[in-house]
């Protein structure tokens, strides 16, 4: 309960600072309507009406945590008004995705340091993936995949995995790499082989690599599925609400699909970290 | 070959180094770590290596374990090669640090060579009770090493070593990141668990007391290159009181690996 106070006095300042942009930002409007009618307006008349516009350039935090209430409460999850309708169809994709993200980066981490030839050559092509923007590659695959009769959840996932596999990847090399010499020389004094060496020492070294990985992997899964679902003409899910917001100028949607996305990336987060803990605990390496 | 253990009776050698030599090649140029070593190490001998940095003591014992390769020479352990013997179980390893798993209990670790060389769940059972007995750790198996002081880390890793009944243990100051009283009694039953067991130890170290304490044979090194500069031959008797270290006897030969040091001028720097 200590750190109640900080918490609080972070975010009453985050809301503060939130409140003077939203009068800041939505000011212009309010004046250039003024000067059509050939008025003259104070501050004291402008910023209230800062604050409920309907198409405001950055909406005011009640205005979001309206909007929020209606899409995720009040709506039943069913509509494709719900937030929960839109997030589930993020969140499944997002979750198989992350699945074989994660796996691939697994296998590919165990081959890489397994293997010369593919430690020369898939880190280069790992790392070149990434530098690839995202958003230009997602409607290809989207297309590719649409052409050989592949739709829905799966393209998605694959944009994600495509993301997610990278932390994995870097993280798990590390991990696997990271018994020193004199443990690898008390294996080899027991004549063990290298899937000895692998199961009994290398994977659990990297079990605290692994986690750190994954909370970096499931958050650039989230983005990708949202990005994955941009081109798919904004038909459900997180980034389709995201874009029909922006093509309707609803700002107060588009921030309330944010905040939606940024919980999930959260929840994914602290998922993990429930996991990790549990885990090290049996391991006993938490002490 | 023929060669005699510390009482003076005949057994076949269980090391056997003729001419042994070991170069690295570096960025600098090769380095000799061990030039022209013969030495012979019978059944039962407890065989301390004694020098400097550099003086290349662990070398020659990883050279035993076959962790390295000599480049020169001829290296046997029980008359088959360092490798061979490796996969024949004839030895046990301990290296200065414990280097526990932090993820398994204390019997977990213990059986991690058993698990690896296939003995059954019942034998892994009995084999880690036995040992942990011989250390003096029975009723620690279910703990996890952070649980326990460095100590007696050390002595689960040395019980580790013992698990899969190998002849000789290589040891690679294994207490030499303990303070002087832990040292003093694992010295001891060190000693006790040597002449419990009849093992064959090779033991490396920096410290000329615990080199004179515990060695039937006191191999004294040298760097640049690594050679080996005196072998002495303990008259002190098998069974050896913490007290024996003030003795004259304990003192003379104390003195002559000293000297033995001085010679090889291995304090030059």
């Amino acid at each position: 309960m200590k750190s109640a106070g900080p918490v609080l006095t972070v975010l009453i300042a985050i809301l503060a600072l939130w409140y003077a942009g939203a009068v800041w930002m939505n000011a212009q409007w309010v004046r250039d309507q003024a000067e059509r009618a050939g008025q003259t307006v104070t501050w004291e008349q402008i910023v209230p009406q800062t604050m409920n516009q309907s198409r405001p350039v950055l909406p005011a935090p009640h205005q979001v945590a309206v909007e929020l209430w209606k899409a995720v409460v009040v709506t039943p999850p069913t509509s494709k008004r719900s937030l929960i309708y839109h997030a589930w169809v993020t969140l499944s994709a997002t979750l198989l995705g992350f699945a074989i993200g994660t796996g691939a980066g697994i296998l590919l981490a165990a081959g890489i340091v397994h293997n010369r030839a593919m430690d020369m050559s898939v880190m280069p092509w790992a790392i070149a993936s990434q530098t690839i923007p995202i958003l230009a590659v997602a409607p290809m695959i989207i297309v590719v995949l649409n052409s050989i009769g592949i739709t829905g959840l799966v393209p998605k996932a694959i944009i994600s995995a495509y993301l997610s596999f990278f932390p994995v990847v870097v993280g798990m090399v590390k991990g696997f790499r990271s018994p020193d010499a004199m443990q690898l020389d008390l294996l080899k004094t027991y004549s063990a082989s290298r899937m000895q060496a692998f199961w009994k020492l290398r994977l659990p070294s990297s079990m605290p690599y692994l986690f750190a990985s994954l909370k970096v992997g499931a958050a650039a899964a989230l983005v990708g599925t949202i990005v994955g679902e941009l081109p798919t003409g904004a038909v459900a899910g997180l980034g389709a609400r995201l874009l029909s917001g922006s093509y309707y100028g609803q700002t107060v949607q588009i921030w309330a699909a944010l905040f939606v996305a940024a919980a999930l990336a959260a929840g994914l987060v602290i998922v993990i970290g429930m996991v990790q803990r549990v885990t090290l605990r049996r391991m006993g390496m938490l002490r | 070959m023929i060669a005699r253990n510390a009482g003076g009776a005949q057994v076949a050698p269980v090391v056997e180094a003729r001419g042994v030599g070991l170069t690295f090649q570096t960025a600098d140029g090769p380095v000799h770590a061990l030039k022209d070593v013969n030495l012979t190490i019978a059944k039962g001998d407890f065989v301390s290596f004694i020098g400097p940095s550099g003086c290349g003591k662990t070398t020659f014992l990883r050279a035993i374990a076959a962790l390295e390769a000599p480049t020169e020479g001829s290296l046997t352990v029980n008359g088959m090669t360092p490798d061979a013997a490796r996969r024949a179980r004839a030895y046990g390893y301990v290296f200065q640090a414990a280097g526990l798993y932090p993820w398994r209990t204390i019997a977990g670790n213990v059986k991690l060579p058993l698990e690896i060389m296939g003995f059954s769940r019942a034998e892994q059972d009995a084999r880690v009770a036995k040992v942990l007995e011989l250390v003096e750790l029975t009723g620690f198996g279910k703990k996890f090493p952070w649980q326990l002081s460095g100590g007696m880390q050390q002595r689960a890793s040395i019980a580790r070593a013992l698990a899969f009944d190998a002849d000789i243990l290589l040891m690679d100051e294994p207490f030499g990141a303990l303070d002087e009283i832990v040292r003093d009694r694992l010295n001891e039953e060190l000693l006790k668990l040597w002449n419990n067991t009849g093992k064959t130890i090779g033991f490396v170290t920096h410290s000329i007391p615990e080199a004179v304490y515990l060695s039937t044979k006191i191999v004294v090194m040298s760097p640049r290159p690594g050679r080996i500069t005196d072998v002495i031959e303990s008259p002190l008797p098998r069974v050896r009181p913490l007290e024996i270290r003030d003795t004259p006897e304990f003192m003379a030969i104390a003195h002559r690996v000293r000297e033995g040091l001085r010679a090889g001028h291995s304090y030059d720097v």
